[in-house]
């Protein structure tokens, strides 16, 4: 007996009633497609949450003022004492082991003229380490230095999609003045495209300004002294990051002059944690989806365990009349098994089609990057044929014992 | 070929016991065109399904060629109903759903020829009993003389040392009917081994002995009347 007939005996049976063996799949398909598209938007939203993070730039450390009870709020409101500063900055970038740079940030939305264009855009005040910080690149022109910084000039460098918005697309707006507000500036330099973060957001709307002239004419009235917004730490490699936290953490307080016991009055964002803590986030609740998905594919079997009891029941005959031309037990369990796989096998090849099709599909609406796992056809198709030999394996063996005498008999 | 002795099979039915076959000796030798005749629950049923390999007697021997198949396994009974044993049912037992070739390729596929052989022969079977040109119909499509041929056909397929043919014309009129029997004559007369359980007294007579089952015994062994071939 040959094992490539057994298998045609099985396609023979599925192909004699289609419509039964589609509603038998059925389940088994749906189960399919709902695990491929729960984990493949899941590790679509894994990816991109990790891009919009890592868009920060990488090997990252953001300090922020406000004590840990504000969480990432930047709160700009009058009154509230904003407590990082750029000596801070300085002390950091000097005093702290595996710091490549320290980059100190203050930003502000505003109305921004040029040419009788007009464009709203947020405006970074920053020192030119900041290039370094949130890994740009000048495309053309120059960033500013400290001797611009120091001299106070208002000098601007834009990102490509404020150039589009204020020029015209392709336009060379190096030298050409613009109004940030009130005041004006003189644009020296284009940043690099970016594009479009993890979240949808446009990168290369933006314009960076020294970080003096910035806080005192544009955004000043917010922001007193020598105070900024943020502090962008790069460590030198990504090991280091647990190092320059602890670091910097003990510098500030010690530089606050905070007693111990006493809250931190700024707050320490580690870029590495915060996409590990998302992902793991994402990820259980990928596997969370993934597992009620597949409690369908569960259902799925139980289906076809079903129809194939009733093909046993209904075969009988032929299980007998085989048996009297010289099947085996075993020639006709692997028949009805083979059958119970190829039906949970067919149905595992069309849920993984209709799945990978939805996941693609969500990921256009969603603009997300397309993620259905080089392991999900393996992987779907593996647990199929599990799906099928499980749930195939008991009516499979009550047709192999099925007494021959007694199944001839049978009308 | 066949040889049986003190052949018993009793059936547990509930508290009580049915005695199938009780004690039974008879030798067939090849060659031999038998009936087993007998009215309904005498046991000769019981004896084909022996005889056939589908069942195991409760106690006594029964050999096919030396072999003891009463000790043999499911395996091996399997093995030997398809390559020692050709079965005609009442009933054809066909499958819908495969044409005639397939049909009687079935036997060939679990002795494992090659797709091309098997084919040839199931063709060179249906021309021997007369269907050289219904090969692809569905048993649907065949009349019941038909149907039974390819029944016929399927049962020769591994050229089996017994053919077992349990009322073969039950279910036919008996202008088909003959037709079968006379096939069975000329098979027959080719060399082929026979035995026949029918109820029918026509059919019966035909055969070259009869053996007469009465409440699990043989009633009557009648080689006399050579009155094989009535006008």
């Amino acid at each position: 007996m040959r094992r490539v007939e057994l298998v045609r005996f099985a396609a023979g049976a599925i192909v004699a009633h289609p419509m039964r063996s589609a509603l038998t799949a059925l389940g088994v398909v749906i189960g399919v497609a709902a695990v491929v598209m729960m984990t493949s938007i899941g590790l679509g939203a894994q990816e991109s949450v990790t891009k919009a993070i890592t868009g920060l730039g990488t090997n990252l450390i953001i300090v922020s003022p406000g004590s840990n009870r504000q969480r990432g709020v930047v709160s700009l409101g009058a009154g509230q004492e904003i407590s990082i500063t750029d000596a801070d900055a300085d002390a950091i970038a000097k005093q702290v082991d595996g710091v490549a740079v320290a980059a100190p940030l203050v930003a502000g939305y505003a109305q921004v003229q040029a040419d009788g264009a007009n464009w709203n855009t947020q405006i970074q005040g920053v020192t030119p380490d900041y290039l370094v910080a949130r890994d740009l690149t000048i495309a053309s022109g120059r960033m500013f230095d400290d001797a611009d910084a120091r001299q106070g000039r208002e000098v601007a460098v834009l990102g490509p999609t404020v150039v589009k918005q204020l020029f015209g697309e392709d336009a060379d707006p190096i030298g050409r003045r613009i109004r940030v507000g009130d005041v004006p500036f003189q644009v020296i330099g284009v940043l690099a495209s970016k594009g479009q973060s993890g979240f949808g957001q446009d990168q290369d709307d933006l314009i960076l300004g020294p970080l003096a002239a910035v806080r005192e004419r544009v955004v000043g009235r917010k922001i007193k002294g020598d105070a900024v917004q943020s502090i962008f730490v790069k460590a030198t490699a990504p090991e280091m990051l647990d190092t320059v936290q602890d670091g910097l953490t003990d510098l500030l307080r010690d530089r606050h002059r905070l007693r111990e016991g006493q809250d931190d009055d700024f707050t320490v964002q580690n870029m590495a944690s915060i996409i590990q803590a998302a992902s793991a986030a994402i990820q259980t609740f990928t596997v969370l989806l993934a597992a009620v998905a597949a409690i369908s594919l569960v259902v799925g079997g139980v289906g076809i365990m079903n129809i194939m009891l009733v093909a046993v029941t209904e075969r009988t005959r032929e299980i007998g009349l085989r048996m009297a031309l010289g099947a085996t037990r075993s020639d006709i369990l692997l028949q009805f098994a083979l059958e119970a796989i190829t039906l949970s096998l067919g149905g595992g090849l069309i849920g993984l089609t209709l799945g990978s099709l939805g996941a693609f599909t969500i990921a256009a609406i969603a603009k997300w990057t397309t993620a259905v796992p080089a392991w999900a056809a393996p992987l779907a198709l593996g647990f199929s044929v599990l799906v099928g030999l499980v749930f195939g394996a008991y009516p499979a063996w009550r047709a192999g014992q099925l007494d021959p005498i007694e199944a001839l008999r049978r009308e | 070929m066949i040889e049986v002795e003190k052949l018993s099979k009793i059936y547990p039915m509930g508290e009580e016991r049915v005695v199938a076959l009780d004690g039974v000796t008879l030798s067939i030798g090849r060659g031999e065109y038998a009936a087993i005749i007998g009215p309904s629950g005498s046991g000769k049923s019981s004896l084909m399904n022996i005889l056939g390999g589908l069942d195991r007697p409760t106690s006594g021997e029964y050999r096919f060629d030396g072999e003891s198949v009463g000790d043999f396994g499911d395996d091996q009974r399997a093995h030997f109903r398809n390559r020692r044993i050709g079965f005609v049912f009442q009933s054809f037992q066909l499958l819908p759903r495969l044409s005639a070739l397939q049909n009687v390729e079935l036997p060939m596929i679990y002795a494992g020829q090659a797709p091309g052989e098997r084919r040839e022969r199931a063709r060179a079977l249906l021309e021997r009993v007369g269907l050289g040109t219904r090969v692809g119909h569905r048993p649907t499509q065949l009349s019941g003389g038909q149907q039974q041929r390819v029944a016929i056909a399927r049962a020769l397929a591994n050229t089996p040392d017994l053919l077992l043919a349990d009322e073969p014309t039950g279910a036919l009129d008996s202008q088909t009917g003959k037709e079968v029997l006379q096939l069975f004559e000329s098979l027959n007369a080719e060399g082929l081994t026979l035995v026949v359980v029918t109820h029918d007294a026509e059919v019966a007579a035909r055969a070259r002995r009869r053996v007469r089952f009465h409440d699990g015994h043989i009633a009557e062994d009648d080689r006399g009347a050579a009155n094989a071939k009535p006008a």
